[in-house]
């Protein structure tokens, strides 16, 4: 006989079916490292060969297991090895062919995105790095489920100054060349500092040069469940709420692991990590700002902000660690903008700014994360908001990223729809003040010391 | 394969009886129902075995999905390994 008790299972039937519990993603890392070729049809073909064979059943076994568990399996979803590394043997310049490959090949396997059109350059460029950064603003601009990332710093490294520069211009021509959907392309281009080699959700997904073969991860979610857990535990002090928090992401992650491995068996392929995000949605009841806002602030950007959103990312690591054997990813509450409604109603009333969701970023993963911001916003000045945001990162030795939609033609008060788990977002105010001499300067910033910390 | 049926929604007559009549057709070995009714909802979780059963639980879905319309309460079935993963160490 079952141990299981009556409220045991009507609490996890309730979290499905009223708090949104649902893991966000399976996400299939693929190496592409045998697939280069000094022609690049070939090369692309390789590609689609290889992907449409090992992921063959990805979808497939996806719906399988959220029938059988009953819990929702949101996104299947594929990430390669960063393509600069693929193409680099590739006699011609121009990879979009590559990233094309990569569309067609995701479409015939049914996932709803692809990442891996990326390169790595915390500490420089090779051929094949800048090659695909040249193609991203074409790549995206020609494919539709394609998502590209570019690792412009480390804490081992330093960052790039030249890859900020460049990377604040390829922003700005990926947001003209899809200026007619609002720049959708800059919602598949994340920008990172410390950039992880098995994170599984987009827009930064790649398969890291150090994954095996092929690996299945999982990227949970819950934060609904968390902000429904934690209307039980109103008006007691803050230590009830971190242990509230860490039970509710043990919980959480179990689901996770649960999935992880159960994918991992059906797809004859080795389990990678479970990515302990709580990763919010457009939806009513999904918010990560709504968990703040539970937690005692009047609105998410306010005094506060930071202090509860530190520990509401320490509490899921602290809970989630113990639910799996293998953790991974990025791991710690996501703060998109345009995918949160508590973030969005709080930037229109006027709580959240720029500089506020910086701070945050310090305390949690990963970085300034699909914010619309004016569409006359300077090159320049978008590569200053990636170089502060990655010396958060390199500094404090985490994962930060920028992924900024700079929207053609509109302006601060207005506001941009993407549509589905993007979301839509109010376009955000940004300084003023120029950072071009600085830019201007070029170089790379030397790898910080490891002591000294304060 | 042991899987975990949950029915949820405003009591009435026969709902056991109607459910548990799908489960014998399809050779589901129940082991465990556990009933009441709380603010004036019917809650019911049971467990059962489908060992013997050829039938696979997205099949049982349908079936038990076609009940859930007819008689207007929310039927859900599941893997029991959901729920111990979620609340046994």
């Amino acid at each position: 006989m079952s141990v299981l008790t009556f409220n045991d299972v009507l609490e996890t039937t309730r979290m499905i079916t009223h708090q949104n519990l649902d893991v966000r993603t399976i996400t299939m890392g693929i190496s592409l490292r045998d697939c280069g070729h000094p022609d690049i049809k070939v090369c692309a073909d390789r590609i689609y060969d290889k992907i449409t064979k090992k992921a063959e059943k990805l979808v497939q076994t996806g719906e399988d297991i959220e029938s059988d568990l009953g819990v929702p399996i949101i996104n299947k979803r594929i990430s390669v090895t960063p393509i600069s590394m693929v193409g680099e043997s590739c006699d011609t310049a121009d990879y979009v062919p590559l990233a094309k490959a990569l569309d067609k090949a995701a479409h015939e396997v049914g996932v709803n995105f692809i990442g891996g059109f990326s390169a790595l350059v915390d500490k420089g460029y090779t051929k094949g790095d800048r090659n695909l950064i040249a193609s991203i603003p074409e790549a995206l601009a020609t494919t539709d489920i394609v998502c590209s990332s570019v690792n412009v710093g480390s804490t081992k490294a330093g960052i790039n100054m030249d890859a900020v520069a460049q990377m604040g211009r390829i922003v700005k021509e990926t947001a003209e060349k899809t200026a007619a959907n609002d720049a959708i392309g800059c919602a598949k281009l994340v920008v990172f500092c410390n950039a992880v080699n098995d994170n599984p959700f987009m827009a930064g997904a790649f398969h890291g040069v150090t994954e095996p073969e092929s690996v299945v991860s999982v990227g949970v979610s819950g934060p609904g469940v968390v902000k429904h857990a934690l209307e039980a535990v109103r008006g007691q002090d803050i230590g009830a709420v971190a242990e509230v928090i860490k039970r509710t992401a043990f919980k959480i992650t179990r689901v996770g692991q649960l999935v992880a491995q159960e994918a991992a068996k059906r797809l004859n392929t080795q389990f990678g990590i479970i990515d302990l995000s709580l990763a919010p949605t457009p939806a009513v009841g999904d918010s990560v700002a709504h968990i703040l806002e539970e937690i005692g602030l009047e609105s998410c950007g306010g005094p506060g902000t930071t202090a509860t959103l530190a520990m509401l990312n320490d509490a899921v690591k602290k809970g989630g660690l113990m639910a799996s054997s293998y953790v991974g990813g990025l791991s710690g509450a996501f703060i998109p903008v345009s995918e949160d409604a508590g973030m969005i109603a709080a930037v229109e009333r006027g709580s959240l700014c720029l500089e506020k969701l910086e701070a945050m970023t310090c305390v949690c993963s990963v970085g300034l994360d699909m914010i619309a911001i004016p569409g006359d916003t300077s090159a320049e000045t978008i590569a200053a908001i990636i170089a502060d945001e990655s010396a958060i990162g390199m500094i404090n030795n985490k994962t930060t990223a920028v992924r900024v939609i700079p929207v053609p033609g509109k302006g601060v008060g207005e506001r941009v729809e993407f549509g589905g788990l993007l979301g839509h977002a109010p376009i955000m105010e940004v300084s003023k003040f120029k950072a071009d001499t600085f830019i201007a300067r070029g170089g790379r910033i030397p790898a910080p010391v490891r002591s000294l910390t304060n | 394969m042991r899987i975990v049926v949950t029915v949820v929604g405003q009591d009435k007559v026969g709902i056991i009886a109607k459910v548990t009549n799908i489960l014998a057709n399809s050779q589901v070995n129940i082991l465990n129902i556990n009933q009441n009714i709380m603010d004036g909802f019917f809650n019911m979780v049971l467990i059962a075995d489908m060992t013997d059963s050829k039938m696979s639980i997205k099949t049982l879905k349908e079936h038990l999905d076609r009940l859930s319309e007819e008689i207007g309460l929310e039927i859900r079935v599941q893997s029991e390994d959901i729920f111990t993963a979620m609340h046994q160490i």
